[in-house]
């Protein structure tokens, strides 16, 4: 893998930020989100990328994206794919949604389908327990869905 | 009680996300009046109006202001909290996208009345599609001058940053969050100190819900009396109660203090589907304690009538669940929740809460022994008050009522020691003598 590098973009968007923080260490969420946003995941030399660019610790940088669920600490498909099995949804289906999305493409939570297009995750509550079951596919929700609405919506998306 | 039927955080107007529409509705007008009072009189008018906090502890909101100190050499901290992910609860993320600038409003009168010069707001990362919305209503504002320097030709300036979380409960929990909006992990901090001494890099910081301060340009426009007189008066003003699991119609609906669940639940909510009968329901979010669907008559959503009927108001997410739940695997699943959530930091939450789950999979699985059900009381005890934050609570407190209020329907799981089979003897010892 080539060195990663910030897009101009990314680089003029995390100078502006600079100013909003009494110190560098802040910006550490909002780099690794830009990192997330353009590399996919967030790799061991992209988490060096941005302890250098924000004069921090590498380990301090891998504690950070450890402990936080959203960062993928490896590749995840083109569509992640976050069903939330919490109780609200569970009461509406949520742990059914998962299972049969699961079976459905073969692969199990955790796992990205062999084409690379899908993830699929089991998540906690999403703030959308009024609209449940709820989904969340890369940035968007998708709520009140059914095992069929889901698959159809998989379908859908290429 | 007089009825209030006024919605004053989420009002039926088209588009009052905009901010000219917004303004059209006598928006921005109370931080007028407010950069016109002294900054102790704010305060005062919130302290008097008795509002208190929307974020799950129901804290009076002027009295924590008056903890900041009023003179300071080092800068101090507003931090919104937006993070939202008790379980059960879905409001914050109803202001953000129906009537941003009504929180920003309340955020930039506190900041006022504190004489603070940057407010944070903090958003769970899985929110991108609010925090576009509110990042937008936020440059207006900045746009039409109520952010930034000299606010409206006052000496009053304020910078105002969204900041984005990234998948974690405990970042919710004030210290834990503002460690996490430094950069660090989302640890919970040792109290005291108190973030009003010492809090973000060190200096004094109020932390307040997002829904507490959309409350705070209504008190200042109409007056802590008026404000006070709205449902129940220990604690005032309407809620963004958020219904879910069980009923018709899912949601988030503003009522005042004190208006009765089954109100909510079978006028608002249009009661269970098929008419079932109600088994269990969590009052206020996943972390509250639970009640019986044959004690929710005549409970009213305050925080004294739900103390009362053994329980907390929280967060004001409602869970109701029908008489066919298997409760046992509700509650494992909220077991679930906190042990996957708990940072580790202290001993009792981090095996705590590892256990609860345990013993819980247990009854779930049917393979449960009598002891079972007391070392379930015991680990909960345990971890409650033990801890450093009080994820720890919110984690024993659902067990600990579980057990008390279901006792029964943890026994049916407990797996039976079979009998030993009668004996039988073989057919050649059986003779017509026997
Ligand atoms: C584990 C845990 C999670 C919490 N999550 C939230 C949250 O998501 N949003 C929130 O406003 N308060 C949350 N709180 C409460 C905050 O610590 C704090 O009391 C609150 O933000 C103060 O605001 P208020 O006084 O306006 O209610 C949480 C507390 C704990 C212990
Ligand atoms: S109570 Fe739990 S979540 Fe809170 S600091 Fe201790 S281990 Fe962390
Ligand atoms: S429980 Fe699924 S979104 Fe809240």
């Amino acid at each position: 893998m080539k060195d990663p590098m910030f897009s101009d973009a990314h680089l003029q968007k995390l100078d502006a930020l600079r100013k909003r923080y009494p110190k560098s260490k802040p910006l550490v969420l909002p780099a690794l989100w830009m990192a997330q946003e353009q590399f996919g995941w967030i790799s061991p030399e992209v988490m060096k990328y941005v302890a250098g660019l924000l004069d921090l610790p590498v380990s301090h940088v891998y504690g950070v994206v450890t402990f936080y669920t959203m960062f993928n600490t490896k590749p995840v498909g083109k569509y992640h794919v976050q069903v939330c099995t919490n109780v609200s949804c569970m009461l509406r289906g949520g742990d059914r949604l998962l299972a049969e999305t699961c079976s459905r493409l073969k692969i199990r939570p955790g796992e990205t389908t062999g084409d690379e297009r899908i993830t699929v995750t089991g998540v906690e509550c999403l703030g959308s327990c009024g609209t449940a079951p709820a989904v969340q596919i890369n940035d968007d929700y998708h709520e009140n869905l059914s095992p069929e609405k889901l698959e159809t919506l998989l379908n859908e998306l290429r | 009680m007089e009825e209030f039927s006024e919605k004053l955080i989420l009002p039926d107007i088209t588009d009052l996300h905009r901010i000219e529409v917004y303004e059209k509705n006598g928006g921005y007008s109370a931080l007028r009046k407010a950069l016109r009072m002294k900054p102790e009189e704010v305060v005062d008018e919130v302290k008097k109006s008795n509002l208190r906090g929307r974020g799950g502890a129901c804290f009076p909101t002027g009295f924590k202001w008056t903890f900041m100190p009023k003179e300071s050499d080092k800068p101090k901290y507003l931090c919104a909290n937006g993070d939202e992910s008790e379980p059960g609860t879905f409001k914050d993320r109803q202001i953000f996208e129906f009537n941003p600038h009504l929180f920003i409003e309340g955020a930039l009168i506190a900041a006022y009345a504190m004489g603070i010069a940057v407010v944070y707001t903090y958003v769970r990362g899985e929110y991108a599609k609010w925090i576009d919305l509110l990042q937008r209503a936020v440059d207006d504002a900045y746009r039409k001058g109520y952010i930034g320097d000299k606010i409206l030709g006052s000496a009053f300036s304020t910078e105002f940053t969204v900041h984005k979380g990234a998948g974690a409960y405990i970042c919710g929990e004030e210290s834990a969050l503002m460690n996490s909006l430094e950069g660090e992990r989302g640890y919970p901090r040792v109290k005291p100190p108190f973030p009003a001494q010492n809090g973000l890099w060190g200096c004094p910081t109020t932390i307040n819900n997002i829904e507490t301060l959309a409350n705070v340009p209504h008190i200042i426009s109409r007056g802590w009396e008026w404000f006070s007189k709205i449902g129940d008066s220990k604690q005032p003003g309407t809620i963004l109660f958020g219904i879910s699991g069980h009923v018709k119609k899912p949601g988030v609906y503003e009522l005042p203090t004190g208006t009765l669940l089954t109100d909510i639940i079978h006028k608002h909510a249009g009661g269970v589907p098929g008419n079932k009968k109600i088994k269990a329901v969590i009052p206020g979010g996943s972390s509250t304690k639970w009640i019986r669907g044959e004690n929710i008559e005549g409970v009213r959503m305050d925080a004294d009538s739900l103390k009362a009927a053994g329980s907390s108001i929280g967060t004001g997410g409602i869970i109701v669940m029908d008489e066919d739940t298997d409760l046992v695997a509700v509650i494992t699943r909220i077991a679930h929740f906190y042990h996957h959530e708990s940072c580790g930091q202290c001993t009792p939450c981090r095996e705590g809460c590892g256990w609860l789950e345990k013993i819980l999979k247990r009854f779930s699985a049917g393979e449960a022994t009598e002891g079972d059900l007391d070392l379930l009381l015991d680990v909960a005890n345990n971890i409650e008050g033990n801890t450093i934050c009080a994820l720890g609570d919110a984690a024993a407190w659902p067990v600990q009522s579980f057990v008390g209020l279901f006792r029964d329907e943890l026994e049916r799981r407990v797996k039976k020691t079979p009998a030993p089979p009668a004996y039988v003897p073989p057919p050649h010892l059986v003779t017509s003598r026997s």
